[in-house]
């Protein structure tokens, strides 16, 4: 028999049997993680597909494919082939599509799975590793959407990529020679292209890759945390084995996520390179907005204001600060915060039992914060689209935008701190009993218990 | 309809879907609605099927699993301290040292040719094509004349020679002669009301596509930089910090409109040494 072969071998029975009876605690919100790893199965999939087709060469062809708008302009190998792939290779466009979207997906499911982790308090003691580690799949899955998204070279990506190289190149002292050695020169470049299809295809999916296994391995190590109730408690892990339960459920969720994707992919149409055009150094489009996971940081370049200022013969350009230094605080704030939390509460305890938001006022409401400030400079990456449809100057909102940027998280604060302590105070109190009261024979009431 | 049936009937809506799937590939060019609809109906199907069967037709209750501590006791981890620290290791403090520093002598070695990945930056981001008596030509190379360009009309010109060169890419706007307001020093930069100014723009190096001709203002349109074209394109809005350069401008013997030299800043976004004067100055054509 094969099992009694492979065993003989290697003495899997008693792993395979105490692997296969794990208990993973249940509650939807654990499911969020698993659909941002079934995107990467999708993207992987359907990547490898498009690698066999695309050509990541900057030359220039005369385009002579069956997309007629085009036919006879002189465009970039690499722009040709992702036309060709979409038009001209049978079952191309929707495998394009499906891995543009799967990526959209992607980003979105690791960050909300993130904010649960975070809302919950799943990163204390033990898992700060996991957490680390987590960060570092989010900061190279945005790595992997962007040099993806630039591969098509066409005129929305490049203006991307050009955008890109400016704040690099405002780097204080270092900016001009590493945007040079990225870019092989000054932008824009011919060598770009092939080195963005390495580093997608090659350099960071294996660390990608590497890393998912990681986040896995350390949480078959440590178990899955669960909600307090019932049975649960701090010296016990409750819910369903790994075999048959939590495999089936998986599955079948595998499945669910890649029957939503493929759906998106065949019906909603994403990134139509072919009506941007071909990257030309001298040509925009307007407006122009990146993948959605980007528009927070190009919503903080358009509203930072316009100060330059020169200390010690060194300039720093006004792309610094909002490129670089603001999104490097958020990031490190969040990468850091299982350590910072402990100073602000002196709570070092191992906590395998999750809160429910509420019950972490400070936490919440700081996250609360650090999420609105997301979304008031995704906002503000959209601006001229709403300036389009709400017709309101662009100058306007653009003022308006920049008072929210302080108002709103700061609002957002107080409001979730108040919130969470009414929850908290409801939760705690006793609650309200009816009673039923008698008529004294001296006019008062007393309590008339049930009769 | 009982879970069996739920189970059995989603899996035959998968294989249906799937053999459509066949059908659309193999007799048809194919259609990327239909593909996706069906890949969806066969993806879905099975796993509508697995999540049935798991909900109801396996019996799972609750089980409860003991907390391991993930701390190893202490005898533990003394013992593994100690087989770390192997005498014959520990006592050479020299040559670990010596190791350690080799170790690091080669790292640095290895790591040196990821300096080939690019040139060094030189003087590539203080100079452009353009050089004194360079002409102004179009995207097809025609050279211009103070009148082939309407008032407010506004081109992209490149110096002759240098057509599509990336850093080069200039606008030039002609302007009524009494709507300029350029400082003195500019004064003769502007034959016949006619500015060229740096198409990149100096936030973040998009190219300055949008012309507001009745403000008189370029819009730069990703970040909405708006510059004043009346008085050197100084930035009146947005995140840009400093005006698009200048380029001076003559009218050549024959009519035609030239540089008088490079733009006399960098163009472009900002760097940290965008103040000093470029790495070996001494320039190759007086400009």
């Amino acid at each position: 028999m094969a099992a009694r072969w492979f065993d003989e071998r290697l003495g899997l029975a008693s792993w395979t049997r105490s692997g296969l009876r794990k208990i993973f605690p249940d509650h939807w919100s654990f499911l969020l993680g698993e659909v941002a790893l079934f995107c990467l199965v999708i993207l992987v999939l359907t990547g490898v597909f498009l690698t066999l087709f695309y050509v990541p060469d900057a030359a220039v062809v005369t385009y002579e494919g069956s997309y007629a708008p085009l036919h006879g302009q002189e465009v970039s190998r690499a722009y040709a082939s992702v036309l060709d792939l979409s038009f001209e290779v049978k079952a191309g466009l929707v495998m394009r599509q499906v891995h543009h979207w799967a990526a959209l997906v992607f980003v979105a499911a690791i960050v909300v799975h993130m904010l649960r982790v975070f809302f919950t308090g799943a990163f204390r003691k033990p898992r700060e590793i996991n957490w680390l580690v987590g960060i570092g799949l989010l900061l190279l899955t945005l790595a992997m959407g962007i040099t993806g998204y630039s591969l098509p070279d066409d005129l929305l990506s490049g203006t991307g990529l050009r955008i890109i190289y400016s704040a690099v190149i405002g780097i204080p002292l270092i900016g001009p020679y590493l945007a040079f050695l990225v870019f092989g020169g000054e932008f824009p470049t011919e060598t770009i292209i092939s080195r963005l299809f390495v580093f997608h295809v090659m350099l960071l999916p294996a660390l990608l890759i590497g890393g998912v296994l990681t986040h896995l391995a350390i949480l078959w190590r440590q178990k899955h945390t669960q909600f307090p109730g019932g049975p649960r408690t701090e010296r016990n892990v409750v819910g369903r084995p790994f075999w048959p339960t939590q495999v089936f459920k998986s599955t079948g969720l595998l499945m669910l996520t890649s029957a939503v994707i493929a759906l998106m992919g065949g019906l909603i149409q994403i990134n139509p390179v072919w009506t941007y055009g071909p990257f030309d150094a001298a040509t925009v489009s307007a407006p122009a907005q990146p993948d959605w996971y980007v528009g927070w940081l190009d919503g903080a370049l358009r509203l930072f204001p316009p100060i330059e200022f020169t200390i010690l013969g060194i300039t720093v350009p006004t792309v610094f600060i909002p490129a670089i230094v603001i999104p490097g605080i958020l990031f490190g704030i969040l990468t850091l915060w299982p350590f910072i939390e402990p100073l602000l509460t002196g709570d070092r305890e191992t906590h395998h039992l999750l809160d429910r938001p509420r019950d972490s006022a400070l936490r919440t409401s700081i996250g609360v914060a650090g999420l609105l400030v997301f979304v008031v400079l995704t906002v503000a990456g959209g601006n001229d689209v709403i300036t389009l449809v709400a017709q309101i100057p662009v100058e306007g909102m653009t003022e308006i935008l920049r008072v929210a940027f302080f108002v709103v998280p700061l609002a957002g604060f107080a409001v979730t701190y108040r919130v969470c302590r009414e929850l908290q105070a409801r939760t705690d109190a006793p609650r309200p009993r009816a009673v039923r009261l008698r008529r004294t024979p001296s006019g008062g009431f007393e309590e008339a218990g049930d009769e | 309809m009982n879970a069996e049936r739920w189970v059995a009937a989603t899996l035959l809506g998968s294989m249906a879907a799937s053999l459509a799937l066949v059908a659309l590939y193999a007799f048809t060019p194919g259609n990327p609605q239909a593909e996706g609809a069906l890949l969806a109906v066969a993806l879905g199907g099975v796993g509508i099927a697995i999540v049935v069967w798991a909900a109801a037709l396996i019996d799972a209750p609750l089980e409860e699993e003991p907390w391991h501590s993930l701390e190893s006791p202490a005898a533990e981890r003394e013992a593994a301290g100690a087989a770390m620290a192997d005498e014959d290791i520990t006592r050479r403090r020299f040559l670990v040292r010596l190791l350690a520093a080799a170790g690091g002598l080669l790292a640095a070695a290895l790591a040196l040719p990821a300096f080939s990945l690019g040139p060094e930056p030189g003087r590539d981001l203080f100079v452009t094509g353009w050089r004194r008596g360079a002409r102004l030509v179009d995207e097809d190379g025609a050279p211009l004349r103070v009148a082939d360009l309407l008032i407010d009309g506004v081109r992209t010109v490149y110096p002759e020679g240098a057509v599509g060169r990336p850093d080069s890419q200039t606008l030039v706007i002609r302007l009524r002669p009494g709507d300029l307001a350029l400082t003195d020093d500019r004064a003769g930069w502007a034959p016949g009301g006619v500015v060229a100014y740096s198409k990149i723009c100096t936030h973040a190096g998009c190219p300055v596509g949008l012309y507001r001709a009745a403000a008189r203002e370029l819009l730069c349109p990703c970040h909405q930089s708006t510059f004043d074209v009346t008085r050197g394109a100084v930035p009146v809005f947005g995140p840009a910090a400093r005006p698009l350069p200048q380029l001076p401008l003559e009218v050549d013997d024959a009519g035609f409109l030239v540089a008088s030299g490079d733009f006399p800043e960098p163009v472009g976004p900002s760097f940290w040494n965008l103040t000093h004067d470029p790495p070996d100055a001494e320039s190759e054509d007086g400009a």
